[in-house]
């Protein structure tokens, strides 16, 4: 496949592929639906690329682990899941987080809670954005609207994850991993950064050590301090959004990923028969993009969020508005998938009752 | 305008094939486009669909709630899909395989014998290639001249034999409804 160059891609080869494109070095992973078309794409294609390591762990617990070394040792590296297997992930996620190692984690969520079903949900949105582990943590986490952005930000995640030294989640669902589009692949990075901090074996300079267990109390608030500081780093640049048709918006619709190309559609449709309605669309889930969110608040009056759960965007879209505009949740849990049509009937009436208040 | 085809039947029957093949066409064309398969617990031999939308402008759903378009190479397919298409839409039956009739009075049947064809041709398993020839010529939703040229990418590496006989395959579903 060529740079440049349009192709047809299902949802979780554009992400495999640009995570390879990105220099993604190791991937360690282990079965679940509806994301093993990733790792069987891995092992596939890191069996014809120049050092690459697959591994298929014997658990989610091993893959995860697997990650910790190798980020340890300065390797650009990967995991995927699913809502259960990310699940099992989460004590492995908070000790990287720990000890800063850079890190992409990719969840193709899936109707929950417990085993669930397999349909496209995006019940997880908590467990990603509050650091789903324990301790005093955050994880970067993006939220591909369309494939082309499932290339871009997996080619980006990794930058992210060695600039702050950051696990980041890359959240997807199964209707997005499924799914082909036409994309545009970038070239293969071949200027890894240099990474000082890594553990890269004796004999090589000073030695370095890198744990989590920090007894002493002054040892750990300092780290927490130095945590804190580096994601109030992240939360002043890395925002990003995007938005459609809020100019003269009188309501707006706020969805990531799946439910905000759904609301696109409805917007669209609700717009070519003069009706006043926008979308904003958060790309990164944390940090969320709440100035951006709170600008739209000068000029709009009341948000609907549509998410595939049942109130958990609705959460940083209210701590982001502060009590500016009205918030109202529509959420679809458990796999279902409305279509563009649904959502704008809903739309609409919430359009209408609002103008009637008025 | 946004354009969504359902195209059903059993795995291994080549629907998830033909449904690339025609979301590549209409990637060549400039064309938005999105190709959604089925997936769930499905077992080998199974029932397989795919859907593809094809537009000049951004599709929001890749999932079709009320398709254009149906093409139905087994008779569960006909059961599970036939009410949800769009009233005037055109429905592509492969009667060699469904030997019932659509129920519905408010769309367009269209009956194609693509395995029987296929067999005299000296060809079974091109018979996708007549049911994707004869979809194109209903739908318009790519140029043939654009399938052609991916039907030879496709099947260069085996022979130019295999290229032609999938090329004729499609023309004679094409020129089926003419």
């Amino acid at each position: 496949m060529k740079s440049n160059e349009k192709v047809l891609l299902r949802g979780s080869e554009a992400i495999g592929e640009a995570a390879l494109r990105a220099g993604c070095q190791c991937y360690f992973g282990y079965p679940i639906t509806p994301q093993n078309e990733l790792p069987e794409y891995m092992a596939r294609r890191m069996g014809e690329l120049p050092g690459r390591t697959f591994v298929q762990s014997e658990s989610e617990l091993a893959a995860i682990n697997m990650v910790y070394g190798a980020s340890a040792t300065g390797a650009r590296v990967m995991t995927s899941s699913s809502s259960p297997g990310v699940s099992l992930m989460q004590e492995g996620i908070s000790y990287l987080a720990a000890c800063e190692f850079p890190s992409v984690i990719v969840n193709i969520i899936r109707g929950g809670p417990g085993l669930g079903n397999i349909a496209p949900a995006q019940s997880d949105y908590f467990q990603a954005t509050r650091g789903g582990g324990h301790g005093d943590y955050r994880c970067i986490v993006l939220a591909p609207g369309f494939l082309q952005e499932s290339v871009d930000l997996t080619y980006r995640a990794f930058d992210l994850a060695d600039e702050y030294r950051i696990p980041v989640l890359i959240l997807g669902d199964g209707m997005m991993g499924q799914m082909m589009e036409p994309v545009v692949l970038p070239a293969f990075r071949e200027d890894l950064p240099k990474k000082e901090w890594a553990i890269t074996g004796a004999g090589k300079g000073k030695s370095r050590f890198i744990r989590s267990l920090l007894l002493d109390v002054h040892v750990e608030e300092s780290h927490n301090w130095k945590l804190y500081r580096k994601y109030q780093r992240i939360e002043r640049r890395e925002p990003r959004s995007d938005s459609y048709a809020v100019e003269d918006a009188e309501l707006v619709v706020v969805a990531y990923g799946t439910a905000a190309r759904i609301a696109k559609g409805a917007v669209r449709r609700l717009r070519a028969r003069g009706v006043k309605v926008g979308l904003f669309r958060p790309i990164t889930l944390w940090p969320f993009p709440a100035k951006a969110l709170a600008g739209l608040a000068e000029s709009v009056g009341r948000f609907l969020v549509f998410e595939m759960s049942m109130g958990q965007l609705v959460e940083d879209v209210k701590l982001a508005l502060n009590g500016k505009a009205e918030v109202e949740l529509y959420g679809r849990p458990g796999g279902v998938v409305v279509t563009p049509v649904e959502l704008s009937r809903i739309l609409s009436r919430r359009y209408n009752a609002m103008r009637h208040e008025a | 305008m946004i354009q969504k085809a359902i195209l059903a039947g059993f795995g291994g029957q080549g629907v998830l094939m033909m449904g690339v093949t025609l979301a590549t066409a209409a990637m060549r064309e400039d064309k938005y486009v999105t190709y959604l398969p089925t997936y769930g617990a499905e077992v080998r031999g199974g029932t397989a669909n795919c859907t593809v939308s094809v537009g000049d402008e951004e599709i929001a759903s890749p999932i079709a709630s009320n398709p254009d378009f149906l093409v139905v190479l087994n008779a569960p397919s006909l059961h599970k899909f036939q009410s949800i298409l769009r009233k005037g839409g055109d429905c592509l039956l492969n009667t060699s395989l469904v030997h019932e009739k659509s129920i519905r009075k408010d769309v367009n049947v269209y009956e194609i014998a693509a395995s029987e064809m296929a067999e005299e041709m000296g060809e079974l398993r091109s018979a996708n290639m007549i049911i994707l020839g004869a979809f194109l010529k209903i739908s318009g939703m790519v140029q043939p001249e654009t399938v052609l040229g991916i039907i030879d990418e496709t099947f260069r590496r085996k022979s130019p034999k295999v290229v032609e006989k999938n090329k004729d395959a499609f023309w004679a579903g094409y020129r089926y409804f003419e």
